[in-house]
C-alpha cells in the first residue's frame, strides 16, 4: 500500500513539474519581452487580412517544395521591404503562400505581391557599403551568419584557386578581400584565359569617380563605367535600401541601381548578361584545386546551358582581369544582390564553382536559390480575406460563451451520471484547460502560434474527446465492481483495461489530426493543431492525475464504503457482499433462468463450480 | 440515475441484451435506406450547395449596425450593389446574427469593392473598418477539396493499417471502415439534401467526425476483442453482442458529453454569429458525431459479427496458433 501511495504522489509530482516546466519556459520568454501570457491571436479572431498566394511558373509548371520554399523567401522580403510590421508569411498545404497582414494592404503592397520575380546577372560597375538606417528588417541572405561580421560587412573570403589567373590587379583586392562581396567564382575546369580582354583602361569603379565619363560616350560593353552616367550616379549617392522597388523587374537593357539582399551594400550594374533560366543546374560540392584536390571548403557548382555557357564566357572573359569591383559579377534575385562573386578564371565550359567561406548550409541555401530561383515566378492571389477587429472580437466572444456553456453542461451531466465521482471528471477537465492554456501560449510564445477560431473549436471538441477517456475509465471501475471486486482491486483492475482502450483510441484521433495538420490547407491546421495538443493532454490528464486521484479516493470511506453518492455505490451496481470486503454478481438469483446464457458463461470457472455445487446442496 | 445504473448492470451481465447483432440485417436495411434518401434528396435538391470559396467570389460582412433589437434591414444594402454591379442576380444579401449582414456575389475587383464598401458604411452608419471583405478566386476551393481529400485517404488508409495492427485482425479494421464510409455518405447527404451550404469550414468538421467515428469504433472494438480474446467461450456473435451492451452505457454517455460542447458551439454560433466558420464547423460535427455512434453500434460491430458469421472463438484461435507455428 505505501508503495502505491508513492507512486501516486509521483504522478501527481510530475503533473505538477510538467504544468512549472510550461509556465516557467513561458515566464521566461515574458520576460524576454517575446512572449506574454495571453495566446496570440490568429486573424480571424484578431483582425486584419489573410492573402493566400499560389506561385505559379512560366511554363505551368507544378511548383516543388524548393521552389514554394524560395517563393516563400522571396514573398518575405517583398513584406518586410514594404514596412509592414508584424506580417506573417508561412506556407499552407505544400503549394500555396499565406500572407497575413495586420490591418487592410494598399495596392501598392498587393501589386508588389503579385510581381513575378526572376534572376539575372549582371556586372558589378561600382558598390558601397549601404548607409545606415537602410537595413531591411529582417536579412534573407542565408549565409549571413557566417559571412558578416559584427558590422554587418562580409567577412574576408579565401581565394581558393592556386594558380592565379593570367593577367594583372585582380588579384590583390579580391583575395585581401576588404571589399565587400567578395566571394570568387572559378571554373572548375580551369583553363586560364588566355586572352582578358581587359577594359582595365576605363576608370575603376570607385564611386568618386563616377561622374567623370563623358555623358555622351556609349557604352561599349556591359562593364563600361561610361553606363554610370551622371543622373545614374546622383541617384546612386542618395539610393537607400528602402527604396529597392520590387514590383518590376529591373529594366535588363541598362545599368541599375540596387542593393544586396541584406540590405548593406549598394551597386551599379551593368545590364542583364545572363537570365537565370540559362542556369541548368547548381549544387553543393568540396573545393578543389585545378589539380583535383579538395581544400576542404564548401562550394556552389554552377552548370549553364549553351546559352548561358556563351553568355557567361563572353562576360568572365571580359571582367575576370578588371579591376575591383568591376571582377565582380552580381546575382540578382527578385531585384536586389544575392551575391556578387569575383571572377578568377574564364569559364569556357559554362561551369562555375562559387567559393566563399560557406557553412554546408549556406552553400545549399545558395545552391537552391540559384537552382530554383531560375525559374521566373510569379503569384497568383488565390484569396484574400479582410476581418475587423470588431468581428474579430465578437467571434472570439462566441467562442468563448459557446465553451463555457458547453464545459457547464458537461460538468452538469457529469454529476448527474457519476456522483460525486462526476467531480473528480470536472477537475479533471478544468487541469486539463489549464494545461492547454499553458501549452497554447508556450507554443504562441516561443513558436510563433496563433490561435485561430478554427482552433479555438477544436479546443471545444476536445472537451468531449477528454471526459470520453474519464467516462471509459469510469466505466471499466464499474464493471469490475460488478464482478464483485473491491473498489481498490476495481480500480487497479478497471485502469489496466481502460488504458488500453483510451490509448488505442487517443492514437487514432492523433493520427487524424496528425494528417490533417501536414495535409490541409487553410484553417484545417489550426483546428487540427488543438486537437492534436488535447489528445496528448488528455493522455497525461488521464494517467497523471485521474487515476491518481481516483486511486486515493478508492481508499477514502466515502468511495471505498461505497456511498450511495460516490456513484460507486457496489449494491447499486448488483454486486452482492459475500464477506471480506468482496462483492460478486448476483448470477443465480431467481432471474437466472431469463438471464440467458451470456450470464452464465461470464461467471468464472470457480463460480460455475460454487454454483454447482449450491445446486447440488439444495 | 437509478434505472440508468440498473440497465447498465443489466446490460453487463447480459440479464438484458438488445439484439444488435442479431437484427443486424434489419439495422443493414435501414442504414441502406438512409444512404439512399440521402441520395435521392441531393440529386433531387440539385447537388451541394457550395459556398464562395469553392465557386469563387466576393463575401463582404458588416457588423454592429445600430438595429434597436430588429435584425438589419437589407434593402438598402441590395440596392447599393444594383447600382455597383449593374444587375439584381449576381448577388445574396442576408441577415448575420442580430446586427449584421452578409452579402455574397460574383467576383468583384478590389476598387469596386472598396466603393460598395464605403457605400454600406455610410448608409448603415458604422465605421468602414467594421466591415470585413473576402475575395476568393475560383482554384482556392479546388485547392481545399484537394487536399483534403488527400488528407482523407492517408488517415483512412493509416487508420486501417494501425487498426489492424492493434486488434491483429483485419476483419475489424474492415468492419470499422464500412461504417466509417456510411458515416460519410450520411453526412454529405444530410449536407446536399437539406442544402447546407459547403464550406471549407464544413469540410473540417466532416474530416473530424470521420475521425471521431474512428475513435468511437475503436473504443467499442476494444472490449469486443476483451471478450472475444483466445479462451473466452461462446462464439463471435455472443459476444460481440455482449460488448456492445456492454458498453452501451459509455456510448450514450460519451456522445452526450461530446454533443452537448458541439451543440453550444452551434446555437451560440448562429444566434450570435450567423453564418460562419463555428456555425459551419459545429453543424457537420453535431451531425457526424450522433451518426457516428449510430454506426458504431448499429452497422460496426454487426458487420464485424457478420465478416465472423460461422467462424468460433476456439477455432480462430487454433488457427492463429498454427499460423504463428509454420511462421
Amino acid at each position: 500500500m505505501g508503495k502505491k501511495r508513492a507512486r501516486v504522489g509521483r504522478a501527481l509530482i510530475w503533473l505538477f513539474v510538467i504544468g512549472a516546466l510550461l509556465a516557467g519556459v513561458n515566464q521566461y520568454s515574458v520576460h524576454q519581452g517575446q512572449g506574454s501570457w495571453a495566446p496570440q491571436l490568429a486573424l480571424d479572431l484578431e483582425g486584419g487580412t489573410q492573402i493566400m498566394l499560389a506561385p505559379l511558373t512560366e511554363e505551368g509548371a507544378q511548383v516543388s517544395t524548393e521552389q514554394l520554399n524560395q517563393a516563400v523567401g522571396i514573398i518575405r522580403q517583398r513584406v518586410n521591404a514594404s514596412g509592414i510590421s508584424e506580417a506573417e508569411v508561412t506556407t499552407q498545404g505544400g503549394q500555396n503562400i499565406v500572407v497575413s497582414i495586420p490591418g487592410v494592404p494598399d495596392d501598392a503592397t498587393r501589386e508588389r505581391l503579385q510581381a513575378s520575380a526572376q534572376m539575372e546577372f549582371r556586372p558589378v560597375l561600382t558598390v558601397q557599403p549601404a548607409g545606415d538606417g537602410q537595413q531591411s528588417p529582417e536579412t534573407e541572405l542565408p549565409d549571413d551568419g557566417e559571412l558578416l561580421d559584427e558590422d554587418g560587412n562580409p567577412i574576408d573570403l579565401e581565394e581558393l584557386l592556386s594558380e592565379d589567373p593570367e593577367g594583372e590587379g585582380t588579384e590583390g583586392e579580391g583575395t585581401e578581400g576588404e571589399e565587400p562581396g567578395s566571394a570568387v567564382m572559378n571554373a572548375t575546369d580551369t583553363e586560364p584565359s588566355d586572352e582578358p580582354t581587359d577594359e582595365g583602361e576605363t576608370p575603376t569603379g570607385d564611386p568618386e569617380s563616377t561622374e567623370e565619363p563623358a555623358e555622351e560616350q556609349e557604352p561599349t560593353d556591359g562593364s563600361d563605367t561610361a553606363w554610370i552616367t551622371e543622373e545614374l550616379a546622383e541617384e546612386f549617392m542618395a539610393f537607400t535600401c528602402d527604396q529597392v522597388d520590387r514590383s518590376v523587374p529591373l529594366p535588363s537593357d541598362r545599368a541599375v541601381v540596387t542593393c544586396s539582399t541584406d540590405g548593406t551594400m549598394k551597386y551599379i550594374l551593368g545590364p542583364v548578361e545572363v537570365w537565370g533560366a540559362d542556369i541548368s543546374n547548381a549544387d553543393v560540392g568540396q573545393a578543389s584545386t585545378p589539380q583535383g584536390v579538395p581544400t576542404g571548403e564548401w562550394a556552389v557548382n554552377l552548370e549553364f546551358n549553351s546559352n548561358g555557357t556563351a553568355g557567361f564566357r563572353g562576360v568572365t572573359e571580359r571582367i575576370t582581369n578588371l579591376e575591383e569591383p568591376r571582377n565582380q559579377f552580381a546575382v540578382v534575385l527578385d531585384n536586389t544582390v544575392l551575391i556578387a562573386p569575383a571572377s578568377n578564371a574564364v569559364i569556357t565550359n559554362g561551369q562555375a564553382q562559387i567559393t566563399g567561406n560557406f557553412s554546408q548550409e549556406g552553400a545549399q541555401t545558395l545552391a537552391d536559390q540559384l537552382k530554383f530561383g531560375a525559374l521566373p515566378i510569379g503569384f497568383q492571389v488565390q484569396s484574400e480575406e479582410t476581418i475587423s477587429p470588431r468581428l474579430g472580437e465578437s467571434q472570439l466572444q462566441a467562442g468563448l460563451i459557446a465553451g463555457l456553456i458547453g464545459l457547464l453542461l458537461v460538468v452538469v451531466y457529469s454529476l448527474f451520471q457519476y456522483r460525486a465521482l462526476g467531480l473528480v471528471t470536472v477537475l479533471s477537465l478544468l487541469i486539463a484547460a489549464a494545461l492547454t492554456y499553458l501549452v497554447i501560449t508556450f507554443l504562441s510564445s516561443t513558436q510563433g502560434y496563433r490561435l485561430s477560431l478554427a482552433g479555438v473549436t477544436g479546443l471545444m471538441v476536445a472537451i468531449g474527446i477528454t471526459a470520453d477517456s474519464f467516462i471509459v475509465y469510469f466505466e471499466r471501475i464499474r464493471d469490475e465492481l460488478r464482478d464483485g471486486k473491491t473498489l481498490i482491486n476495481a480500480v487497479d483492475s478497471g485502469w489496466k483495461r481502460a488504458l488500453r482502450t483510451i490509448v488505442a483510441s487517443d492514437v487514432i484521433s492523433l493520427l487524424a489530426a496528425v494528417v490533417l495538420y501536414m495535409l490541409a490547407v487553410g484553417n484545417v491546421q489550426g483546428f487540427a493543431f488543438t486537437l492534436g495538443v488535447t489528445t496528448v493532454i488528455d493522455l497525461v490528464i488521464v494517467a497523471l492525475f485521474t487515476h491518481p486521484v481516483v486511486q486515493l479516493l478508492a481508499r477514502t470511506k466515502f468511495f471505498g464504503g461505497g456511498h450511495p453518492l460516490s456513484g460507486l455505490d457496489p449494491h447499486a451496481l448488483g454486486a452482492v457482499y459475500r464477506g471480506r470486503a468482496k462483492f460478486r454478481q448476483p448470477v443465480e438469483s431467481g432471474k437466472q433462468s431469463r438471464s440467458g446464457k451470456e450470464a452464465v458463461r461470464r461467471q468464472t470457472i470457480a463460480e460455475r463450480k460454487l454454483a454447482a455445487t449450491k445446486e447440488r446442496d439444495s | 440515475m437509478r434505472s440508468i445504473t440498473q440497465f447498465g448492470n443489466n446490460l453487463y451481465t447480459g440479464e438484458r441484451s438488445l439484439p444488435f447483432v442479431a437484427k443486424r440485417k434489419l439495422w443493414f436495411g435501414i442504414a441502406i435506406a438512409i444512404i439512399l434518401i440521402c441520395a435521392v434528396g441531393t440529386l433531387l435538391r440539385g447537388g451541394f450547395a457550395f459556398g464562395i470559396e469553392f465557386t469563387g467570389g466576393t463575401e463582404i460582412r458588416v457588423v454592429g449596425i445600430q438595429t434597436e433589437g430588429a435584425v438589419a434591414e437589407t434593402e438598402p444594402a441590395e440596392e447599393i450593389l444594383t447600382e455597383e454591379l449593374g444587375t439584381t442576380t449576381d448577388f445574396i444579401v442576408s441577415a448575420l446574427g442580430q446586427d449584421g449582414l452578409r452579402i455574397e456575389s460574383a467576383s468583384v475587383d478590389n476598387a469596386q469593392t472598396q466603393s460598395i464598401v464605403d457605400r454600406l458604411a455610410d448608409v448603415y452608419g458604422v465605421s468602414s473598418g467594421d466591415i470585413a471583405s473576402s475575395q476568393i478566386g475560383p482554384s482556392w476551393g479546388a485547392d481545399v477539396s484537394r487536399q483534403a481529400l488527400l488528407a482523407l485517404i492517408t488517415f483512412v488508409l493509416l487508420a486501417a493499417i494501425v487498426m489492424a495492427i492493434y486488434f491483429r485482425t483485419w476483419k475489424m479494421s474492415l468492419a470499422a471502415l464500412i461504417a466509417l464510409v456510411f458515416d460519410g455518405v450520411v453526412t454529405a447527404g444530410i449536407y446536399g439534401a437539406v442544402g447546407f451550404e459547403v464550406t471549407p469550414a464544413a469540410l473540417i468538421g466532416f474530416l473530424t467526425i470521420l475521425s471521431y467515428s474512428l475513435y468511437d469504433t475503436v473504443v467499442v472494438f476494444d472490449k469486443i476483442r476483451e471478450n472475444t480474446a483466445p479462451g473466452s467461450a461462446g462464439t463471435y456473435y455472443e459476444n460481440i453482442n455482449l460488448a456492445i451492451n456492454q458498453t452501451l452505457i459509455r456510448s450514450i454517455n460519451t456522445s452526450v458529453v461530446g454533443l452537448l460542447p458541439v451543440g453550444a458551439i452551434f446555437f451560440i454560433g448562429s444566434y450570435l454569429l450567423g453564418a460562419g466558420t463555428l456555425r459551419d464547423i459545429s453543424l457537420a460535427l453535431l451531425i457526424g458525431m450522433f451518426v457516428g455512434t449510430w454506426s458504431t453500434i448499429f452497422i460496426a460491430a454487426p458487420a464485424y459479427a457478420q465478416l465472423r458469421k460461422g467462424e468460433t472463438i476456439a477455432e480462430e484461435a487454433k488457427r492463429k496458433q498454427e499460423r504463428g507455428a509454420v511462421v
